[in-house]
Order: structure tokens, then C-alpha cells, then sequence
């Protein structure tokens, strides 16, 4: 037994995430606890979005088509932790001159290190889900807001990048707790993130897509021979063939939305088996 | 504490940066270290005075 | 007055006439220092940059002075390496202007990052994997063969030249230079293509993205191929803009038509692979991401097809054409015309590669994003211009820059005394 939970432990961990679109309701809770749980730092005019930093930004797309025909359907966008065709190449940590950013192959998180990051902002570039944001001003707080914030997570300073972590604080508390309670593996309800826990309509869910005992792996069926691409028909992830391999599935009974998550040619059938890239 | 000890893994792609780079360096510096050396020598001996070209 | 620095044998203007133009092109250069120490103290929100556009005009202007600044390690390959003697002649003024470039290159990268004072975590911490990386080291490392160029021309100046160990250190760093300008060939090589490399291998990219030899993308090769072909035009352009604000011929037309014609067929070459990696690219790498080429070219304000057709004929295939026949080359206003907009041509290229890279949507939800630089960018972007051009008039004033010059303007030997 006692050897079981230790192989357990030491078995890479992938934790990934399954948002099912069609609950989600685009209400923003998940942005608002991100906020709070991660210090992101915020002005008082927040109009020019290409200025706000939202680790977790939920969008809002259509069919395109009139009324009555209009659809609409929200899409929370976290970063999306890619794995990259092969463990670790990561459209961004590949190009990270400092190191700044890390690809963990314990729990396939992609990490940013503030106080290295110098600020060439190579990774932005790099990243199509625009899931990186830059300090362009040091952080401001309301008056007494300081008080308030996760004693957790570091603010950041001007000058740096700063992205979504998957709330990895929590995984660390969780780690910590977990090995000073008898070196035991981190339960599923254990170690969940901020945004996870905060939709009402429970539209997230949030584990490890290793473990086949998380709810995440059931939805998911990752296909681990196959850059773990979904085995269940109404999963997606975004920009699937450029081969960014994303640990971010979502979930939509309707077509065109599954179709929204990559460019297709006009001759193409949407989720048509295609290799990706042949790329490092 | 000192800069021996690396992040890195010496991979391949360290051998053959860390090969360029130092190569370029060497290079560079022993062909400085010749040029000022042999000034050096060439003004203690007395060359060099004036305008002659 | 500032006679006795002046090289001996040669005309220059009066000295209040030089100074009165050290101060208003210094007017210039206060105004971007001025905006330097605004986006420093006040940090990059001076900047209209934004979280799609996290390179921008910056960069471009980076990417260009580099290309441009090619001459000086192309023409150094083929003077020392490849025993062009003829370059010569106008080897000295390729070095000083790779040498601006270069170092405005590093200027506005130390003002382009968010954290300037931790510049040096690129060397302390570097991924060797990452492209910029390489740019990062080469730079460094071919600005420091750069400067080992330059040194011995500043010591030719009249007195510095007295100085016993200053003429020999300078006599035999000239001797040493082909070992210089071969390293610094080497360096070039990969710096110029690891820029080049710093769009070709984004992934996520896909109008940028290119297929690889190894681990290098075609845009690291064709970078590399461009600086060597369009760097002489550059050195070249400048050359004549020099002569006509001078009015005097500085360089033999020997020279001049010799570097014309390597730009030339360099050009040529360049433009063939150019075009190949496009139709390659359009018809092939697109697609394969499920994108139609067009999709790149329209539904925005600005890039449309007409970029492809300004890079690649009108700035690509016909100064090349202009440079490789003898006719076109001789033709002093078709060959300057020509050098010109190879100059506009790779300027464009480096601005397809870095500001349309962030412009073109990724998600299919996504947008379109323009962007107009703050005047503050502007500012930072001409500063190394001003900075060049008063370097250029010292340098010229008093620095043997032409070995021609005497010969090609005599002066008469008493006026030169009456006027001293």
C-alpha cells in the first residue's frame, strides 16, 4: 500500500482542464476570483482591453449568423499550459532567452519567473492565445487594498511578464500539506484553482489528466499515444493543429463552436484527422 | 554561489553554443592580446615614431 | 582652429559651419535621449505598444539597422577573406556605418525591455534553445569585432598617430584584421540568421512559422542572405548621400561599381530564394495550418497584397535587375535609385516580419490589431539616426576615412596654409 502511494507520487503529474461551454453562462466569475487570488493588478480605466491584464479572459463569440439564427457562446480562456509535440516545447518556454519561463515535467504546468523575466516580451509574441501580459505600469492598489491581497502569490513589478499559473500556490500548499501528513499523493479535491471554484455553473473542471480516477480524465479520454488529443467527440482545443498541444479542453454539443477552436480551409470538415506540424 | 554551478544539462545544444561562443571569445581576445603584446614590444624597440607610413 | 586634427591633404568645412551642424542635429538627438530617459523613468506604458503588440516599431527598427548594417561584416569577408583589394577603398566607411548600426541596435534594445538593469540575465540564465539567445550573444560579441574595426581608424587621426604605440597598436591590428573580419563573419552569420529565426520558428505563428534545416527555420538563412545582399546597398546609398552633402567624390567608381555589382547578384540570389520560400510558404505551410494565404492580406486597414508585390518585385527583383547589368549599374541615378529601394525593400521585409506577425489574428474569434507608435517610439527611433549622423561628421572631419579622398579632390598646397 504504502509502496502504491509512493509510485503515485512520483508519477508525472498533468494537470489540465475540461470547460464546458455549454454551461457556461459568460457571467465572469472565474476572471473575478483570478483577480483576487492571484493579486492581478488592475487601473482605474480598464477600456482598452488590449492594456488589462486578465490571466483568465472570457470571450464572447458568435455563429454569424442573423436573427433569428444568432448563437452565442462564452469561452473562458486560462493559459492554455502547452506541452508542445514533444514534452516541454511550449510555443513560449522554447523562446524564453532567460529561462524565465519553465515547463514543469512533474505536473506540466508552465511557470513564469518574475524576478528573472526581463521583459523582451519574446513569449507574447510567441503565444496565440494572447494569454501573456506585460506590466506596462507598476501595480496601483485602492487604498487599503494592500491588505487584502494573497500573502501566496508575489505582486509583479513594472518591466515583467505575467501570465495564468493554474493557481499553482495552491498545488504547493497542497504538496506541503500532503507530504507532512505521512508523504501521501495530493487528492484530486485538494488541490483545485481559484476560477475552478468559483463558476457557478460548474462549466470547469480542473485535475490531473494522468490520473484516470480524476473527473478531468473521464471527460477529457486524453489520448496520450496521440498528443493527448480527446477521445471524447465533443472536446476540442484551441488551435489544435498548430500543434500546440494545450492541456485546456472544451467542451460544446454544437458544431460551429467546436469549429471556432481552429482555422479551417473552406474545403476542410472541422476535427477531420490531420497531422499536426512536423515541428521540434 | 559561483557560476559553476549551471542550470543547464549539457546537452548537445549546450556543447555546440557554449563550442561557438567560446570559440568567437578566444578568437577575439588572443587576437587583441597579440596586438597590444606586439606593440608593446614594437615601441620599447623604438618603432613607430612620428609620421612614416 | 581644429586644423591640427584634421587629416593632412584634405579640405573641410569651417569649423563653426561643423559645429553649428553638430548642434542641430544634437537638437534631434536631445529630443530622443529626452524620450530614451522618459520610457526608462517612467517605464514602457510611454510606449502605444499593448499586449498584442509587444513588439513593434522598436523592433522593426532593430531587425532593419542590423540588415542594413551588413555591409560591414560582408564587405570585411570579401576584403580580407575572399581578397576583394578593391574594397578598400570603402572599407573603412562600411565599418563606421555597421558599427552605428550595431550599436543603435543595442541602444534600443536596452530601451525596448521592461527591465533594462537585468539585460545581463540573458548571458546569466540563457536558453541556448531560444533564438534570441544567439541574437543576444553574437550581437554582443561582433560589436566587439566591430569596435576592434573601428579602433585603428581613430588612431590614424593626425595625432593620436604620433604616439608611438598608438601607430603601432593600430598598424598591427591591421595586419591581424582578416582574423577579425572572419570571426566577425562567422558571428554575423548567426546572429543575422537567429533574428531571422526569432519569427521563422513561432509555432504559434502561423504567418510567420517556417519549416526547418535542423533546427533552423528558411527565415534564419534568408535573413543572413538579405543582410550580405542589401547591407552594400545600404553602405553604397550612404556613400553617395556623403559625396553629395560633401560635393566631393570620395570613392572610385571602380570600387563603387564592384560592390554594386556583388549587392547586385547577392540581390538577385536572395530575391530567387525569397520568392520560392513565399510560393512555399502560400501554397503549402498555410494551408497546412488551414489557412488560406489571402487570409493574411485582407479584412485589415493596411496589409494587403500590395506588400507582397513592394517587397518582392518592385524592392526585390528589380534592383536586382538595376544592380546585375552593366548598363543599370553605371547609370549613377539608376544605381542609386537602385540601392534605394533595396534599402526600402529589406526595411519592409523586417517590418513584415515582426509588425505584421502581431497584426494577423490567430483564434479564429480574434482580431485584426493596428497599431500607431506614441511619439515617444518615434523619438527613441530617430535617436540613433541623429547619433549616426553626428559620429559620421566626426569620424569624417577628422578621421582618414577615404584613402581616396586626397587623390580624387588635390588641393592646392599653399591654400591649404593660407586657410590654416
Amino acid at each position: 500500500m504504502k509502496q502504491t502511494q509512493t509510485q503515485n507520487q512520483h508519477r508525472p503529474k498533468r494537470y489540465g482542464m475540461a470547460i464546458d461551454l455549454d454551461k457556461c453562462t459568460g457571467c465572469g466569475s472565474c476572471m473575478v476570483a483570478c483577480f483576487a487570488e492571484n493579486n492581478v493588478p488592475f487601473k482605474q480605466d480598464e477600456t482598452d482591453k488590449l492594456l488589462s491584464i486578465t490571466w483568465m479572459r472570457v470571450y464572447k463569440i458568435t455563429n454569424g449568423k442573423k436573427f433569428p439564427e444568432t448563437e452565442v457562446c462564452y469561452l473562458p480562456r486560462p493559459c492554455q499550459h502547452c506541452a508542445g509535440q514533444h514534452e516541454g516545447h511550449s510555443p513560449c518556454v522554447s523562446v524564453c532567452p532567460a529561462t524565465a519561463t519553465d515547463y514543469s515535467a512533474d505536473t506540466g504546468i508552465v511557470s513564469q519567473i518574475y524576478t528573472r523575466c526581463f521583459g523582451c516580451r519574446y513569449c507574447m509574441a510567441a503565444c496565440p492565445y494572447h494569454a501573456r501580459y506585460f506590466n506596462w505600469w507598476d501595480p496601483v492598489w485602492p487604498a487599503g487594498m494592500e491588505r487584502y491581497l494573497s500573502p501566496n502569490v508575489s505582486p509583479r513589478m513594472r518591466g515583467v511578464v505575467e501570465k495564468c499559473s493554474f493557481c499553482f500556490h495552491r498545488y504547493q500548499l497542497a504538496r506541503d500539506k500532503a507530504y507532512l501528513e505521512g508523504k501521501r499523493a495530493v487528492s484530486e479535491a485538494e488541490y483545485q484553482t481559484a476560477c475552478t471554484q468559483a463558476c457557478p455553473a460548474g462549466a470547469i473542471v480542473f485535475g490531473d489528466l494522468n490520473n484516470s480516477e480524476h473527473a478531468v480524465y473521464q471527460i477529457v479520454q486524453p489520448d496520450a499515444h496521440n498528443h493527448y488529443k480527446s477521445k471524447n467527440p465533443y472536446a476540442f482545443r484551441l488551435l489544435e493543429r498548430l500543434g500546440t498541444n494545450t492541456k485546456v479542453y472544451y467542451l460544446s454539443s454544437r458544431e460551429w463552436v467546436r469549429k471556432a477552436g481552429d482555422n479551417y480551409l473552406a474545403n476542410e470538415e472541422p476535427g477531420a484527422s490531420h497531422a499536426p506540424n512536423q515541428h521540434g | 554561489m559561483f557560476p559553476f554551478n549551471f542550470e543547464w544539462v549539457w546537452d548537445m545544444g549546450h556543447y555546440v553554443f557554449h563550442g561557438g561562443l567560446w570559440y568567437a571569445l578566444t578568437v577575439i581576445g588572443l587576437g587583441m592580446t597579440y596586438c597590444i603584446i606586439k606593440s608593446v614590444v614594437d615601441t620599447v624597440k623604438g618603432k613607430g615614431g612620428g609620421h612614416h607610413h | 582652429m581644429d586644423s591640427a586634427l584634421i587629416p593632412e591633404g584634405v579640405k573641410r568645412c569651417a569649423l563653426w559651419k561643423f559645429l553649428l551642424g553638430l548642434f542641430l542635429v544634437g537638437l534631434v538627438l536631445a529630443w530622443g535621449v529626452y524620450a530614451m530617459l522618459l520610457c526608462w523613468i517612467k517605464g514602457l506604458n510611454q510606449t502605444n505598444m499593448n499586449d498584442y503588440y509587444g513588439f513593434a516599431l522598436w523592433i522593426w527598427a532593430d531587425l532593419a539597422v542590423i540588415a542594413l548594417g551588413g555591409g560591414a561584416f560582408f564587405s570585411g569577408l570579401l576584403k580580407y577573406v575572399f581578397g576583394k583589394d578593391d574594397l578598400k577603398n570603402i572599407i573603412n566607411y562600411a565599418v563606421l556605418i555597421g558599427f552605428i548600426c550595431y550599436s543603435s541596435a543595442l541602444l534600443i534594445l536596452a530601451i525596448d525591455v521592461g527591465q533594462p538593469l537585468r539585460s545581463w540575465f540573458i548571458f546569466w540564465h540563457a536558453n541556448v534553445h531560444s533564438m534570441l539567445t544567439e541574437v543576444a550573444f553574437c550581437l554582443s560579441c561582433y560589436f566587439a569585432v566591430l569596435t576592434i574595426e573601428y579602433i585603428p581608424l581613430i588612431l590614424e587621426n593626425r595625432q593620436v598617430d604620433k604616439v608611438p604605440f598608438f601607430h603601432n597598436l593600430s598598424h598591427n591590428m591591421h595586419s591581424a584584421m582578416a582574423v577579425f573580419a572572419a570571426t566577425g563573419a562567422f558571428l554575423s552569420f548567426f546572429h543575422q540568421g537567429s533574428l531571422g529565426g526569432v519569427s521563422g520558428v513561432l509555432f504559434g505563428r502561423p504567418f510567420s512559422y517556417r519549416e526547418h534545416i535542423l533546427i533552423w527555420p528558411y527565415t534564419f538563412f534568408l535573413f543572413t542572405w538579405s543582410a550580405a545582399a542589401y547591407g552594400p546597398s545600404f553602405t553604397l546609398f550612404i556613400t553617395w548621400l556623403t559625396e553629395k552633402i560633401t560635393r566631393k567624390k570620395l570613392v572610385k567608381d571602380n570600387t563603387i561599381f564592384l560592390l554594386a555589382k556583388i549587392s547586385g547578384w547577392m540581390i538577385l540570389t536572395y530575391i530567387t530564394a525569397k520568392s520560392a520560400d513565399t510560393l512555399y510558404w502560400m501554397f503549402k505551410t498555410a494551408p497546412a495550418q488551414g489557412l488560406n494565404w489571402e487570409f493574411f492580406y485582407s479584412n485589415n486597414a493596411l496589409y494587403g497584397k500590395w506588400i507582397l508585390f513592394t517587397e518582392i518585385v518592385l524592392c526585390g527583383w528589380l534592383p536586382a535587375l538595376l544592380l546585375v547589368f552593366k548598363p543599370t549599374r553605371e547609370n549613377a541615378f539608376l544605381r542609386v535609385l537602385a540601392t534605394l529601394l533595396g534599402i526600402i525593400g529589406v526595411s519592409l521585409n523586417r517590418w513584415v516580419m515582426v509588425l505584421q506577425t502581431m497584426a494577423v489574428p490567430v483564434l479564429t474569434f480574434d482580431m485584426w490589431a493596428l497599431y500607431m507608435p506614441s511619439w515617444q517610439e518615434v523619438a527613441t527611433t530617430i535617436l540613433p539616426v541623429a547619433y549616426g549622423v553626428i559620429l559620421i561628421m566626426i569620424s569624417y572631419r577628422y578621421l582618414p576615412i577615404f584613402p581616396q579622398e586626397k587623390e580624387l579632390n588635390p588641393i592646392n598646397a599653399t591654400a591649404e596654409e593660407a586657410a590654416a
